[in-house]
C-alpha cells in the first residue's frame, strides 16, 4: 500500500513538526536571550533592519558620488560598486571579520561584524537603486528647480531625493528581501541568527534533519514572499499615482 | 606593515588554490547547465494551458526566490538524502556528495531564477509570431523551438548574463555544508599561515578576474546577437 505508506510519513512528518516547535519555539524566536545575545528570528529581524538602515547613508554617498562632477568621486564609487558586484558576500564577511578587529582595535562581536560586512556590501547595491531612480526622473525637475534658484544641493535634497527615493521605494524592499536572505550567511561566523539556532536544533536531534529544515526554509519563505508580494502592492500604487 | 605573498604561493598551496579553483568552476558550469535546462522544462509548463502545471510552478519559482540559498544548501545536504531512495544514497555517497548535493542545490535554485527571465523574454515576442509559424504549419513545439524561443532568449542574455554572476558568487555558501571550493580554501590557507590579508587577497582578485571573464563573454553574446 504505498498510498499508505505516503500518508504515513506525512503524519509523522508533521508530528515531527510540532513537535520541534513545542519544544525549540523560543530558540527559534529569541534563541538564548536574555542568557545571550538576542537571536533566533529576532536575531535576524534586527540584524536584517539595522543593516538596511545603517547602509542607506552609505548608498546615498557612493550614489551622490556616482553622479557628481569630480571625476575622482565617480570613479572612487564605480570601483567600490564594481569589487562589491565581483565579490561572493561570503568573502565579504571574511574581510570584515578580519579587517574591523584590526579598525576598532578590540575584538568584537560577529553581530557586528555582519553588519559591517552587510553596510558595506548592500550599501554597494542599494547605492545602483538610487542613482537608477535619479536618474529615471524627468529632466524638467532639475530644470525647474534651476530655474527658481534654487542651488545645486537644494535642488538635489529639496525636489529630487524626495521623489526618487519614493519611486525606489518598491526596490528598496526588494532590496530587504534580499539583506533578510543574506543575513542566514551569519552562521558561518557564529552570529545568533535564525539559521544559527535550526543548525543547533539540527544537532541536538540528530535524526530529524527534514523537519528542522523543512520548518526553518518555511519562516523564510512565509516572511521573504509576504515582503515581495507588498512590494508588488507599492509598485502598482505608485505607477498609477504617477499616471494621474 | 609588511605583505608577504611569497609564502602563501608555495607549490603546496598553489596547487590547492588551482584544485579550489577549478572546483568552483566546476560546480558553477555544472549548477549553470542544471539551471539552464530544468528553467526551459519548468517555462514550458509555465506558459502552458494547464492550470495546475502554471500554479505549480508559480509556486516553485517563489520558493527557489524567497529561500536563502545556504538554507536549501542545508536542506539538500542535511534532510535530501534521507528522503532519497537507498540506492541513489549509496551512489551519491560513494562520490564527492558534498559537491554534487551543493551543485544540486544551487542548480536547482537558480532554475527558479531562469524560469522567470526566459517567461519575460517569452512575453516580449510579439504574439503574431507565434500566430504566423503555427498558420504556417508548425507544430507547437516546433514553434517554440525555432521560432520563439530563439527570439525570448536573444532579449534574455542581460539577465542571464547577470544571474550568471550571481551563481558564481553562489559558488561560496557551498564551503559552508563543507565543499573545498575556493572561498574555503582561503580560509584554510589563513589558518595554516596566518597570512590573512595576502591570501584574502589573493582570493578576492581571483573571484574578481572570473567575474570580469563572465562580463566580457556576456558583454560578446549581446553584440554578436543585438537585437536589430
Amino acid at each position: 500500500m504505498p498510498l499508505a505508506a505516503l500518508s504515513n510519513a506525512v503524519t509523522q512528518f508533521g508530528d515531527g513538526m510540532i513537535d520541534i516547535i513545542q519544544h525549540y519555539s523560543l530558540l527559534l524566536l529569541i534563541g538564548t536571550y536574555p542568557n545571550g545575545p538576542i537571536g533566533g528570528l529576532a536575531g535576524t529581524l534586527i540584524l536584517a533592519l539595522l543593516a538596511l538602515v545603517l547602509s542607506m547613508p552609505c548608498a546615498l554617498a557612493l550614489a551622490l558620488a556616482r553622479l557628481s562632477n569630480s571625476p575622482l568621486l565617480s570613479n572612487i564609487s564605480i570601483a567600490i560598486v564594481w569589487v562589491m558586484r565581483g565579490t561572493p558576500f561570503l568573502m565579504v564577511i571574511f574581510w570584515a571579520y578580519f579587517l574591523l578587529p584590526l579598525a576598532v582595535g578590540t575584538q568584537i562581536s560577529p553581530f557586528l561584524i555582519m553588519i559591517g560586512a552587510l553596510v558595506v556590501y548592500e550599501g554597494a547595491y542599494l547605492s545602483e537603486i538610487i542613482r537608477a531612480s535619479i536618474l529615471a526622473l524627468p529632466r524638467g525637475q532639475r530644470e525647474a528647480a534651476a530655474a527658481l534658484g534654487l542651488s545645486r544641493s537644494k535642488t538635489m535634497f529639496l525636489v529630487i531625493l524626495p521623489q526618487a527615493l519614493y519611486n525606489a521605494l518598491p526596490a528598496l524592499v526588494g532590496q530587504f528581501i534580499s539583506i533578510i536572505k543574506e543575513t542566514s550567511l551569519g552562521y558561518v561566523i557564529g552570529v545568533q541568527e535564525f539559521t544559527f539556532s535550526a543548525a543547533q536544533i539540527n544537532s541536538v536531534e540528530l535524526t530529524k534533519p527534514v523537519e528542522v529544515f523543512s520548518l526553518l526554509a518555511l519562516v523564510y519563505f512565509v516572511l521573504c514572499f509576504c515582503l515581495s508580494q507588498s512590494a508588488r502592492w507599492l509598485e502598482t500604487r505608485i505607477n498609477s499615482a504617477r499616471v494621474h | 606593515m609588511t605583505f608577504n605573498f611569497a609564502a602563501t604561493l608555495t607549490p603546496q598551496y598553489l596547487e590547492l588554490l588551482w584544485q579550489s579553483i577549478l572546483r568552483t568552476c566546476g560546480i558553477a558550469i555544472c549548477a549553470w547547465l542544471i539551471a539552464f535546462v530544468a528553467g526551459l522544462a519548468l517555462v514550458a509548463a509555465r506558459v502552458s494551458p494547464l492550470t495546475p502545471a502554471r500554479f505549480a510552478v508559480a509556486a516553485y519559482v517563489e520558493m527557489t526566490r524567497n529561500i536563502p540559498l545556504l538554507v536549501q544548501m542545508m536542506f539538500w545536504y542535511f534532510a535530501m538524502p534521507t528522503l532519497l531512495p537507498q540506492s541513489v544514497q549509496n551512489y551519491i555517497n560513494a562520490g564527492p556528495s558534498e559537491t554534487i548535493l551543493a551543485t544540486l542545490a544551487l542548480g536547482f535554485c537558480v532554475s527558479g531564477y531562469f524560469t522567470e527571465i526566459f517567461r519575460s523574454g517569452i512575453q516580449s515576442v510579439p504574439r503574431v509570431q507565434y500566430e504566423a509559424t503555427r498558420a504556417i504549419g508548425f507544430s507547437y513545439l516546433q514553434t517554440m523551438r525555432y521560432v520563439i524561443l530563439p527570439l525570448a532568449l536573444r532579449q534574455a542574455i542581460p539577465p542571464i548574463m547577470n544571474m550568471t554572476l550571481i551563481l558564481l558568487k553562489g559558488t561560496s555558501i557551498a564551503s559552508a555544508i563543507g565543499v573545498l571550493e575556493l572561498s574555503a580554501v582561503a580560509r584554510r590557507i589563513e589558518n595554516e599561515t596566518f597570512l590573512t590579508f595576502e591570501i584574502f587577497s589573493i582570493v578576492t582578485i581571483i573571484y574578481l578576474l572570473i567575474c570580469a571573464l563572465i562580463n566580457a563573454v556576456g558583454g560578446a553574446l549581446e553584440r554578436r546577437y543585438a537585437v536589430r
